[in-house]
């Protein structure tokens, strides 16, 4: 799982309010390179929730993203690749995703992010 | 300027939409995106026929097109054509010097070829109407393998039934500059026999290509399918360069697989394609994304399940425990390693999730591609298509499956943004919708239409003898 999923996902269980950001709980995060596209990074820059990116890659191990952001920055290449690893390179392989309100669990295997609820949460 | 633009004979319905979609693509219309490209049919041609002539702004535009595209063979300058080989010479030589002289240079090389529909044409009479063709001055030297100008010579048949076309009246010689031509090099290579990973429904190469074409996937866009399974229509947009993100309520197809290297991560690998940059295990009918994420997707592209080889499920099912009557509630001590059971999930309701997480989460002008059966038994009254007050059906084409159903890849585009509002429009509009297709698009009733005996073609012959006429002729579909 990306921490570009990781922006996008929150807990729907029926009842929560707040389910987004989800916290991370690392067992094993590796890098796996993708092809830098600053055309693709400009698009999505707008529609990131840019503190839980931060806090996120904090949690996976990466803490040089600026703690503020905003589109002026997207002319520094500097800024951009920064925001390319965070954003698409750190990969949570095994771990978890735990829902802010209620602290339900949604495990990561294999870097694929469970999402399913369960009978009594829909 | 008109080009002449020749298809190879395979899903009639899908050609010129994949045409029109690629033409905006590339940017043909400028500012008047979504105008519609003008057509015209050769002299006695059916709609049907491979042979028909588009007008776009530049070569550049036409030749952008004929090479992404998977269904047009060529696209062409015509200079030339006629019901016989004494009109094609007058009108090549009456076709303007200034547009053949810059490709008949000395200095250049050039080739010529001959091909035919609805007949062969033996080598030797190739060559016989290759010398015919000699009053075209051309001064470059002849190269086979990678010449730069590339010319073709096409014949229609003049007699009986052709491939199944209605009879073509009058045989038609055309005579043209190849401008560019449809690589279909890539449907061999993607082929699924050769595929490692492969689930039931894996959508087969050539149409999650026209399903990438239709979606506009290029570099630098984000593409999603739902229903992801074995990644087979990422595959076609990773292949144009988009960035993929899948998700499927299926973790042991998208998380497992058959093994290490069996699985949808390898299916991109194999190709040498960047992996899809995201993956998750969620359900259609309740999204996790977060409630404030809107407008972040390019494009979605998908097959949903409509309940003939494979049916839907969603989540909530609602496991019924001896003597517990309320609803299932799973115990604490049970919750970490709980296997959510889940209920079936009809196409009616998936269809409503689809197009309302659509409505959210494409972008403006994003497109949603996706399949919807269609019965052709009789004239069904409830073949009629799921609708969206943000979306505009551009296109709907059929494939033909078997006598009993087709499918048909419908496009849409997102015309205005959701609101509060446009969910309750939407809302009511599928009530209505609903209310219609319940009786066919119930759980069952579909793949019951499909797979019982059929009653009414044995009353129709036994009957009066008036076998019900096919509605579609049955050339069409993969009977091509």
């Amino acid at each position: 799982m990306r921490l570009l999923t990781h922006n996008m996902l929150s807990s729907n269980i029926k009842g929560v309010i707040n389910g987004f950001p989800l916290r991370i709980e690392v067992e094993k995060v590796v890098e796996k390179p993708v092809d830098f596209n600053p055309d693709f990074l400009k698009n999505m820059f707008s529609k990131i929730e840019w503190k839980p990116l931060v806090d996120a890659s904090r949690t996976m191990g990466y803490a040089e993203l600026p703690e503020e952001a905003d589109a002026s920055m997207l002319d520094s290449h500097d800024f951009l690749q920064r925001f390319h690893h965070a954003l698409l390179e750190l990969h949570l392989e095994e771990g978890a995703l735990i829902c802010p309100e209620t602290n339900r669990r949604f495990p990561v295997n294999k870097g694929i992010p469970n999402m399913l609820l369960h009978e009594d949460e829909v | 300027m008109w080009y002449l633009c020749v298809f190879y004979h395979r899903l009639l319905d899908y050609r010129k939409t994949e045409v029109e979609s690629l033409a905006e693509l590339f940017g043909e219309n400028g500012d008047h995106k979504g105008k519609k490209l003008e057509w015209k049919l050769p002299l006695h041609h059916h709609p049907d026929s491979p042979f028909h002539f588009v007008d776009l702004s530049s070569d550049d535009i036409a030749r952008s097109i004929a090479n992404r595209s998977i269904l047009v063979k060529g696209m062409y300058e015509l200079w030339g054509q006629g019901s016989d080989y004494e009109e094609l010479e007058e009108s090549i030589r009456n076709f303007p010097e200034e547009r053949k002289f810059p490709y008949l240079q000395p200095g250049s090389s050039f080739k010529i070829s001959v091909e035919s529909f609805g007949k062969a044409i033996s080598f030797q009479e190739q060559n016989e109407r290759i010398q015919g063709l000699a009053y075209i001055p051309f001064k470059g030297q002849v190269n086979l393998k990678s010449p730069d100008h590339k010319f073709c010579l096409l014949e229609t048949a003049d007699y009986g039934l052709n491939n199944g076309l209605p009879p073509i009246a009058q045989r038609r010689i055309f005579f043209g500059r190849e401008v560019g031509g449809a690589d279909r090099k890539l449907i061999p290579t993607y082929q699924l026999k050769s595929r490692t990973y492969l689930g039931p429904t894996a959508m087969d190469a050539e149409m999650a290509f026209l399903m990438a074409n239709q979606a506009l996937a290029t570099s630098g866009k984000l593409v999603f399918d739902p229903f992801v399974g074995t990644g087979s229509i990422l595959v076609g947009a990773a292949h144009f360069g988009a960035m993929t993100m899948g998700a499927d309520i299926d973790i042991r197809v998208v998380r497992d697989g058959r093994g290490p290297d069996c699985n949808v991560w390898s299916n991109f690998k194999q190709y040498g394609l960047p992996p899809p940059i995201a993956l998750l295990r969620a359900d259609n009918n309740l999204p996790p994304w977060r409630p404030g994420l809107k407008e972040i997707f390019d494009a979605i592209i998908c097959d949903p399940p409509y309940g003939v080889r494979a049916g839907g499920r969603k989540s909530g099912g609602r496991k019924l425990l001896k003597g517990i009557v309320a609803p299932y509630t799973v115990p604490d001590d049970k919750r970490t390693d709980h296997i959510p059971s889940t209920a079936s999930y009809s196409l009616v309701e998936c269809v409503h999730d689809l197009l309302d997480l659509a409505a959210k989460m494409l972008v403006m002008g994003g497109r949603l591609v996706f399949f919807y059966p269609m019965l052709r038994e009789e004239d069904c009254v409830f073949n009629q298509f799921p609708e969206h007050p943000c979306f505009t059906l551009i296109s709907s084409s059929e494939q033909i499956l078997s006598s009993r159903y087709s499918r048909v890849l419908l496009t849409m585009v997102k015309r205005s943004s959701y609101t509060e509002e446009i969910a309750e429009a939407a809302r009511l509009k599928h009530e209505e919708f609903r209310e219609n297709h319940l009786k066919w698009l119930e759980d069952g009733n579909l793949h019951s239409a499909v797979f019982s005996p059929s009653v009414n073609r044995q009353l129709g012959v036994a009957g009066n003898g008036n076998v019900s006429k096919d509605p579609k002729p049955k050339y069409r579909g993969k009977y091509v």
